[in-house]
């Protein structure tokens, strides 16, 4: 039987509400118990861990990562990825279908499942394509991959440009309770090798994606939830009218839900300065004005979730002109501190900002984790919100180095994460 | 039709299964009458169906399959009917690959029109054989619970069984994934379930359809391996329906896609073969009552 016993934390579980001084027990990787009177001190033959007063939280639970495994391992892949992961707080991710090949049939989907296994850090989860090759074009089997255990189904980073594709494919997941996810961006609107369309756009001579491309699939994929009674979360939104869009259609009953990264409520256009390609996104980021849009969007519920949309590159992916380089950075180990600042900056509580990052994403795909609740699996997360740091990109354990975070001061730190009662990183040691 | 001229084209029907049965197959009800099989769209079992009726009871019949004939070069349906017309049928026998075209043909000859399948419209004479199967085999149609499963969106035959089903009393349900239904389906008349074994408790017959291969790579249904999976009919679902459920398919069927071999040659429990035979009666049955109908009806009965 093994005991595991924090003692001198602070509690706090976003989806109850909890937030008080107190202890937690963890017997065979459950939570047995946790409370602000557990114990005087901790039983002898339990392994203690003296929390000197900072949060214990439930794990984080990533709802989009890129794994990059199987296909292009160089970049990233189940044991890189699981160690980012551990280091950056996250006890549970779900990662998009987008590797070579996608995973768009029921094999794949096991295969995901056989190597999270086998790497054992985290609970990794994967979305199915939701067409073939991820094409577009025709609908993928939906009702035999998701029950291999896929939770959603998304064609990644390509948007669903076919209205006809996107209404069949939310009448036919419905029948089998799943979601779908969109990259809500009209292609036809969006050059990959563009930034955000404007006055910097136009200076430095690149394409612009205006923030219209984003609205205008949104709008027309909201008629079409309307029409089928499907299940529609949209990925990453950026903008101010995207988040207009998800807030009408929560008004009006929809069964819809976003999310978005932190690129996008830390970062703003100007980031992309002398065409650095580590601030190529996509979406792209976006004015000062659709970034204070975003921060709305999380304090008033618009937005459910905020995912890392973590999604590793090399060099060579990224050491090219602006039009070339490879769209997207890295998440796992910047989760924490970058939403924290939604915290120092007054925008939202601490149990908020949480939630967006546990049991908001949590509940959305239908997963158990990102609760602190005796009973359930032992996720848990052990971190300062108050230590001040730079985020150093040479330390991280992903494979890749892509972020236009490096050097950011930032507040927040990961102390230990646990996983199924055991501990699988401490930032003492490790 | 209401449920009396219904019934008693079944009643009719029935007769002329016993005639088919036997040795002496003629009849001269349509001695001198001219009968033209007219498919725009290929259907071998239905046009020998409506061939052999015909034949049967005395009519000359010819086949025009319009494949090879004046409409590949530009005629449109009206000039065709007018052409028809000149030569004085008696009866046409209509299949046409969009909805409404056979009435639209029908206002224009001067002879009796039957409709063999009007694009995603109707079949009038499938379900009608479809009734005579289920009467002659569960003795009557009233009270019974009728699962009609697979393509319901493109499907004529749905849409006939649905009205005579519901006509003379029975329950009708339709199973099929969402995207194989049409919209609004539930003011048919009918209970639309998108779970098979759900759909399938309780049910007296469980009515199959044809799920055409282009539309199953991935457009409507991902995968024939998938659509199989959750809405094919093998020996567990079928369990779910009453013991003496029987089992109807208005061919060609797709082993392996809607229907499992197993069950579709159950003696026991298939119906489908019946339905084939059922399918001449109740069309000699039609041209019998049409012909009393014709111009100078009477004239060769005794």
């Amino acid at each position: 039987m093994s005991r595991l016993a924090f003692y001198n934390v602070r509690l706090v579980d976003p989806a109850s509400g909890r937030d008080e001084p107190g202890q937690l027990m963890a017997i065979d990787g459950i939570v047995a118990d946790l409370g602000p009177r557990l114990f005087e001190r901790p039983p002898e033959d339990a392994q203690a861990i003296d929390g000197k007063d900072v949060v214990l939280a439930p794990a984080l639970v990533d709802m989009r990562v890129q794994l990059r495994e199987p296909g292009e391992e160089h970049k990233e892949n189940f044991e890189s990825a699981s160690h980012a992961a551990v280091a950056g707080g996250v006890g549970t991710m779900v990662a998009l279908p987008n590797t070579r090949p996608p995973v768009d049939e029921p094999s794949l989907v096991e295969f995901v499942e056989r190597r999270a296994k086998a790497v054992g850090l985290v609970d990794i989860r994967t979305y199915g394509a939701l067409t073939k090759a991820l094409a577009g074009k025709e609908l993928t089997e939906i009702g035999l991959m998701a029950a291999a255990g896929a939770v959603g189904f998304t064609d990644a980073t390509h948007a669903v440009a076919s209205a006809l594709v996107m209404r069949r494919a939310l009448s036919y997941a419905k029948t089998f309770g799943q979601f779908i996810l969109q990259h809500p961006e009209e292609p036809a609107l969006a050059s990959e090798a563009g930034m955000n369309e404007g006055e910097i756009a136009t200076r430095l001579g690149l394409p612009g994606i205006p923030a219209a491309a984003e609205a205008i699939l949104l709008d027309r994929d909201m008629r079409l939830v309307e029409l089928t009674g499907g299940r529609y979360h949209a990925a990453h939104i950026s903008t101010r009218l995207a988040v207009e869009v998800i807030r009408a259609a929560k008004r009006r009953g929809l069964e819809v839900t976003c999310d978005t990264a932190p690129a996008y409520f830390a970062l703003n256009e100007t980031a992309v300065g002398d065409y650095r390609t580590f601030a190529k996104l996509s979406p792209p980021l976006r004015s000062e004005d659709d970034r204070r849009a975003i921060v709305e969007g999380l304090t008033d519920g618009t937005i459910d979730a905020i995912a890392s949309d973590h999604a590793p590159h090399d060099q060579d992916s990224k050491r090219l002109p602006f039009a070339q380089a490879a769209a997207g950075i890295l998440g796992l180990e910047t989760l924490l501190p970058l939403s924290l600042e939604l915290f120092h900056n007054n925008h939202l509580k601490l149990q908020t900002v949480l939630q967006k990052i546990t049991s908001g994403p949590a509940a959305l795909l239908g997963l158990e984790a990102g609760r602190l609740e005796r009973g359930r699996r032992a996720d848990l997360l052990l971190f300062d919100p108050d230590h001040p740091h730079r985020i150093d990109v040479d330390g991280f354990r992903s494979k890749s180095k892509n972020s236009p975070f490096d050097g950011r001061p930032v507040e927040g730190k990961v102390l230990m994460t646990v996983t199924g009662g055991r501990v699988v990183y401490d930032a003492r040691t490790g | 039709m209401g449920p009396d001229e219904i019934l008693g084209l079944l009643d009719l029907s029935e007769s002329y299964v016993e005639m088919n049965r036997g040795v002496d197959k003629k009849a001269s009800v349509l001695r001198g009458r001219t009968q033209i099989n007219l498919f725009f769209e290929p259907s071998t079992r239905t046009q020998m169906s409506f061939e052999l009726a015909g034949k049967r009871l005395g009519a000359d019949v010819l086949n025009m399959s319009v494949a090879s004939s004046s409409t590949k070069k530009g005629e449109t349906l009206i000039d065709t009917a007018m052409t028809l017309n000149a030569m004085h049928p008696d009866v046409l026998i209509v299949r046409h690959h969009d909805s409404g075209a056979v009435k639209l043909l029908s206002e224009k000859v001067n002879c009796s029109v039957i409709n063999a399948g009007d694009g995603t419209h109707e079949h009038p004479t499938q379900a009608l054989l479809d009734a005579l199967t289920i009467r002659r085999t569960k003795g009557r149609i009233g009270g019974l619970l009728v699962a009609i499963c697979g393509d319901i969106l493109h499907s004529r035959v749905a849409r006939s069984n649905i009205h005579l089903l519901n006509a003379l009393g029975a329950r009708v349900r339709l199973i099929a994934p969402p995207t194989l239904l049409p919209s609004a389906a539930d003011r048919l008349g009918v209970e639309i379930f998108t779970d098979m074994r759900k759909g399938l408790v309780g049910c007296d017959i469980v009515m199959m359809l044809r799920l055409q291969t282009e539309r199953m790579q991935g457009s409507f249904v991902p995968s024939i391996r998938e659509y199989f999976h959750f809405f094919g009919l093998d020996r567990a679902k079928l369990a779910l329906a009453k013991p003496d459920a029987f089992i109807m398919h208005p061919g060609p069927m797709n082993r392996g896609v809607e229907i499992d071999s197993e069950v579709a040659d159950d003696i026991d429990r298939s119906l489908i073969r019946q339905q084939v035979e059922m399918g001449v009666a109740v069309r000699m049955a039609c041209l019998d009552i049409l012909s009393k109908s014709l111009p100078d009806a009477g004239r060769n009965t005794p």
